[in-house]
C-alpha cells in the first residue's frame, strides 16, 4: 500500500479474514494493496494447518468438536480468505447438525467449502448437490423418479442461486426431477465403528430420465445440466453479488427482502454482477473486483461484526497463539452465547445478521468477552500494546494516550460521545508517565483499562 | 382487577421450556393399556411402578413431587397439546411454538408481543426476563426490551473487573459512550438503547440476590437453580410479569431409561420447591407456570430411546390453577395414530396460549396467537 494505509489494511483483514496483529498489519501496509489482495486470493501460496489436536481434545460426539477445530483454524490460519469464504458458504448454504446429528458428513461439507469455495459457481453448486450432508439436510435422498421430493430443487433456486421471482413452480418441479437419484451411500454406522462420512451416489434406477423444461430450455436434463443453466442466469449473478456485498461490504436487509428492497448500493452490485458474467461465475474474479473497488475501501465499519468475527478479532488483538489445546473451547462457547452456533445454524436460511446479532443478552456477552480478554495484561498482544504506548514518549498527554490506544486497537474511528467519554477517563489521572518503575506500572494498568473501555464501545461492535 | 383471585396483584407468568421433546407418554403413563407396554418393551414403565392417578393414567415414578402437587389441586395437565402437521425438527418445531406461525417462518415471538401489550412504552426493562444463554425467539420482538440473564450473580456489564471502583468507573464510561446521539442512524440508535437497557436492568437485578432470604433448599441441578433465580427476582418485586427459563436434555433417542427419570425428578422437585418458596413468602397467589415442550415422542421405542413424535403434554401450575386433566389423552388406537406412529394432538397449543393470555394476563390473544382457538378453563374463578 504505497500510502502505508494501516487503516485500510486493517479493514481488509477484518473483512477478508479474521483480523490481524499489529505487526502483521504494519508489514501488509508496506506492500502494494493489490498484491495483498492477490495473496489472499491464492491460499495455496501459504502452508495449511491441521486440526488433529483439536479433534483429539474435543472429539466428534457433537458438532462442538469440529466447530472448535474450525474456529481455531479461522483464528490462526495463514489462508484467511479461504476460511472466510468457507464461512461465507456456510452462511449461504446453511446446513445444521440438529437434523442429521452426523458430524463426519458435516465436517466433510466444510472441507468441500474450503476446497472449492473460491472456484467457479458451477463447480460450487455441483459439489453442493453431491454433498451428502446437503442431500440429507434437504431430503434429496428421498427424491426419486415418480415420487420427487422438491425440497432441494426449491432451495437450490430460492436460497442457493437465483432467489424468488426468477423462476416458476414448474421450474422447481422439473429441476427436482433432474436431481432424482442423487443420493449418498449409507455411511458405516457410528456404533460401534466410529465416525465415517458418506459418499455421493447417483442411482440410475432412481433417476427420472424424461424430458424436462427448465427456464426456457428443454432436454433430458440431469442435475448437472440444470446447474449449467442456473449459473448462466444474470439472476444468479445478482444473487451472489448481493450475498457477497452483505457479507464483505456493508449490512443489507437479508434474502427474503431482496425481491422488494433495492440494493443499498446498486452501482456496487452492478460491478460485481459484471465481474460474474465476464468470468463465468469465477469467485476469484468477483472477489478481486470487490476487494479492489472503491466501494469496498470506503465501507469501513459499515457492518455489525458477526459473533465469529468479534471473537476471532479479539483473539488476534490479544495475540492468541496457543496450540489447539483443551482450553480453547471457551472461544467457541463464547461465539455460541453470542448467537452463532457454528455448524448448527437455525434454519436453511442461515443466521439473521447485521443488527439482529444484537440483543441485551448478546451485547452483554460481546462486551464482557472482549473486556475480559484484553484485561489480561499477560497476553502477548496486550503486552505489545502497553510496550508500544510506553515507547511512544516519556510522557503522554491524556489526548495522546487515548489517540494512540484507539490507533493500536483498530485503528478505530469513534463518534463524539465515545471520544468524550474516553477522554474523560484519560484525563482522570492526568498525563501518562513512565519516569519511575512505579509510574510505569500504574501507566501499564491505565493502558489496559483504556483498551478495555475501547473494546466495550459501540464502535467496536462494527467491523 | 383481581379477575382470577390474585388479590389485586399483577398476574405473573413463568414459562418452563423442556427442550428436546419431552416423552409425554412416559410422563403421564397410560399404564393399563396393553398397547403402551407392547410398544415400549425397553423404555416402558411397568404398571406396578407407576404412581396411579386413576384407572387409566399414572405418573412416572420419578415425578412424585409433581403428583403431590396434582393431588393438592394446583396442576392442570393439558393432554394431547400440539398442532396440525407437527414438525419433527427441533428448531422448526420450537420456532412454531415460539412464534405461532406453523407455515411461514415467523420472527416475532408470542411473549414478546405480550410484553409489548403489558408495557407498551418499554418503561421497565425487566417486564420480561429470560434466564439462560441466548434469547428464545418467543421473547424476540424488535423494539421490545427484554432482559436475558445468563448468571444472576454475575449479570451485568464489566463483571470481570474485580475492583469495585474500577468497575464503577468502567460502567460510567460505558454509559457515556452509549448515550443517544443525534443523526447516527438506526443501527447505532438501537445499539445505544440496548446498551443502556442492559445497564438499567443490571442495576435493578442486582438487588434481587441481596434481598433474598429463604429456608427452601433447591436441588443442585440446572432447572432448580434457574427456578430459584426466578423466585429471587419475583420476590424482589421488580415488576417482572413474564419469566422464561429452559430445562434441556429431553431429546432421548438413546439411553432413555437412565436419562428421562433423572430429568423428571429434577424438574418435579424444582417446581415443587419453587412454589413452596413463593408460598413461604406469601407470593404465590399471582404466579402461574406453563411447562411446555416442542413435541412428544414416538409411541414405539427404538430399543434404546424414542424418536421425535408429535402430540405431547403441557402443565399449567400454581395456586390460582384449578387442577385436573384437560383436553383428552390422544387415542391409543393404532388406527388413529398420526403418521401411523404418533399420538395425534387433541388441542391446539395456540388455544392454550390464548387461555393464559386472556384468562390470566388479561390480554386479548387473537392477534398474538394468530386467530381464535379452543380454550380451556383452568383457573379458579374470580372471588
Amino acid at each position: 500500500m504505497g500510502d502505508r494505509d494501516l487503516a485500510l489494511a486493517a479493514h481488509l483483514m477484518r473483512r477478508a479474514g479474521f483480523g490481524a496483529s499489529r505487526g502483521e498489519l504494519e508489514t501488509l501496509a508496506t506492500r502494494p494493496y493489490d498484491d495483498v489482495v492477490d495473496d489472499l486470493l491464492h491460499p495455496e501460496r501459504f502452508p495449511d494447518i491441521d486440526t488433529d489436536l483439536c479433534d483429539r481434545y474435543y472429539g466428534w460426539d457433537s458438532y462442538h468438536g469440529p466447530a472448535v477445530g474450525w474456529m481455531y483454524r479461522m483464528a490462526v490460519t495463514g489462508r484467511p480468505l479461504q476460511e472466510k469464504m468457507a464461512l461465507f458458504w456456510h452462511h449461504v448454504f446453511a446446513t445444521a447438525f440438529f437434523k442429521s446429528e452426523h458430524v463426519a458428513t458435516l465436517n466433510r461439507q466444510v472441507e468441500m467449502f474450503r476446497r472449492v469455495g473460491m472456484s467457479d459457481m458451477r463447480t460450487i453448486l455441483l459439489e453442493l448437490s453431491r454433498d451428502p450432508a446437503m442431500i440429507y439436510w434437504l431430503d434429496n435422498n428421498e427424491n426419486v423418479s415418480g415420487e420427487p421430493n422438491e425440497n432441494y430443487g426449491r432451495e437450490l433456486l430460492e436460497l442457493f442461486s437465483m432467489g424468488v421471482g426468477s423462476y416458476t413452480e414448474q421450474d422447481i418441479k422439473h429441476a427436482s426431477r433432474a436431481f432424482t437419484g442423487w443420493t449418498f451411500a449409507q455411511p458405516i454406522p457410528l456404533y460401534p465403528h466410529g465416525h465415517y462420512d458418506s459418499r455421493f451416489e447417483r442411482r440410475q434406477e432412481e433417476h427420472d430420465d424424461g424430458v424436462k423444461a427448465f427456464l426456457g430450455e428443454t432436454g433430458r436434463f440431469d442435475g448437472g445440466d440444470i446447474i449449467d443453466i442456473i449459473v448462466r442466469q444474470p439472476a444468479t449473478g445478482v444473487f451472489i453479488a448481493r450475498h457477497l456485498y452483505t457479507f464483505f461490504v456493508a449490512d443489507e436487509p437479508q434474502v427474503p427482502a431482496w425481491p422488494i428492497e433495492p440494493p443499498r448500493d446498486p452501482e456496487a452490485v452492478r460491478t460485481l454482477v459484471a465481474a460474474y458474467m465476464e468470468s463465468n461465475g469465477d469467485m476469484r474474479a468477483i472477489l478481486r473486483a470487490l476487494f479492489t473497488s472503491d466501494f469496498f475501501k470506503e465501507a469501513q465499519f459499515q457492518r455489525v461484526k458477526s459473533p465469529m468475527e468479534l471473537v476471532t478479532g479479539v483473539m488476534n488483538l490479544v495475540g492468541f497463539q496457543a496450540m489447539p489445546e483443551p482450553g480453547i473451547g471457551v472461544y467457541q462457547s463464547a461465539v455460541t452465547a453470542m448467537g452463532q452456533e457454528l455448524l448448527n445454524p437455525p434454519t436453511v436460511e442461515g443466521w439473521h445478521t447485521g443488527k439482529e446479532w444484537i440483543d441485551g443478552g448478546t451485547l452483554n456477552e460481546r462486551v464482557n468477552f472482549a473486556v475480559n480478554e484484553v484485561g489480561d495484561g499477560s497476553k502477548p498482544g496486550i503486552v505489545e500494546i502497553v510496550g508500544r504506548v510506553s515507547g511512544s514518549g516519556s510522557e503522554l498527554s491524556p489526548e495522546e494516550f487515548m489517540t494512540v490506544c484507539l490507533d493500536l486497537v483498530g485503528p478505530l474511528t469513534v463518534g463524539a460521545e465515545t471520544r468524550e467519554a474516553l477522554m474523560a477517563y484519560a484525563e482522570s489521572e492526568g498525563p501518562l508517565r513512565f519516569d519511575t518503575e512505579e509510574d510505569e506500572k500504574a501507566s501499564g494498568r491505565r493502558i489496559v483499562r483504556m483498551v478495555q473501555l475501547i473494546v466495550s464501545s459501540m464502535e467496536y461492535q462494527f467491523g | 382487577m383481581a379477575q382470577n383471585g390474585h388479590n389485586g396483584k399483577d398476574p405473573v407468568l413463568v414459562i418452563v421450556q423442556l427442550s428436546g421433546g419431552n416423552d409425554f407418554m412416559n410422563t403421564l403413563i397410560p399404564y393399563t393399556a396393553g398397547v403402551y407396554h407392547d410398544s415400549r418393551p425397553v423404555v416402558g414403565i411397568p404398571a406396578d411402578k407407576v404412581l396411579p392417578m386413576n384407572d387409566e393414567f399414572g405418573w412416572h415414578p420419578s415425578s412424585a413431587a409433581l403428583k403431590d402437587m396434582f393431588d393438592d389441586g394446583t396442576v392442570a395437565v393439558v393432554q394431547g397439546i400440539g398442532y396440525p402437521n407437527s414438525s419433527r425438527s427441533h428448531f422448526r418445531a420450537m420456532d412454531i411454538w415460539h412464534t405461532c406461525e406453523p407455515v411461514e417462518v415467523g420472527t416475532e415471538g408470542w411473549l414478546g408481543r405480550a410484553t409489548r401489550e403489558i408495557d407498551p412504552k418499554g418503561e421497565n426493562v425487566l417486564t420480561a426476563v429470560n434466564f439462560g444463554r441466548g434469547l428464545p425467539r418467543a421473547l424476540a420482538v424488535p423494539g421490545v426490551p427484554i432482559t436475558s440473564v445468563g448468571d444472576l450473580e454475575n449479570y451485568g456489564l464489566m463483571t470481570g473487573i474485580d475492583d469495585v471502583d474500577q468497575r464503577k468507573e468502567a460502567l460510567d464510561v460505558f454509559k457515556q459512550m452509549y448515550a443517544p446521539a443525534v443523526g447516527t442512524g438506526p443501527v447505532t440508535d438501537y445499539l445505544a438503547r440496548t446498551g443502556l437497557d442492559v445497564l438499567k436492568g443490571a442495576d435493578e437485578l442486582k438487588k434481587a440476590p441481596a434481598m433474598y432470604r429463604s429456608d427452601v433448599e433447591y436441588g443442585d441441578n440446572a432447572i432448580a437453580q434457574s427456578l430459584r433465580d426466578v423466585a429471587r427476582v419475583h420476590l424482589a418485586g421488580l415488576g417482572t410479569r413474564i419469566f422464561y427459563t429452559q430445562h434441556g436434555g429431553y431429546d432421548t433417542h438413546a439411553n432413555e431409561v437412565p436419562t428421562h427419570p433423572q430429568l423428571l425428578s429434577d424438574l418435579s422437585g424444582a417446581i415443587s420447591d419453587f412454589f413452596d418458596d413463593l408460598r413461604a413468602h406469601d407470593a404465590s397467589d399471582n404466579v402461574v407456570m406453563l411447562v411446555f415442550t416442542e413435541f412428544g415422542r414416538r409411541i414405539k421405542d427404538n430399543a434404546s430411546g424414542t424418536d421425535h413424535g408429535t402430540g405431547g403434554g403441557a402443565f399449567i401450575i400454581g395456586d390460582p390453577v384449578k387442577g385436573g386433566l384437560y383436553s383428552e389423552y390422544p387415542s391409543l388406537d393404532p388406527k388413529t395414530w398420526a403418521n401411523g406412529e404418533d399420538l395425534a394432538h387433541t388441542i391446539d397449543f395456540r388455544g392454550i396460549y390464548g387461555t393464559i393470555l386472556e384468562q390470566w394476563l388479561n390480554i386479548e390473544p387473537t392477534e398474538i396467537v394468530g386467530g381464535r382457538f379452543e380454550q380451556i378453563s383452568p383457573f379458579v374463578a374470580a372471588n
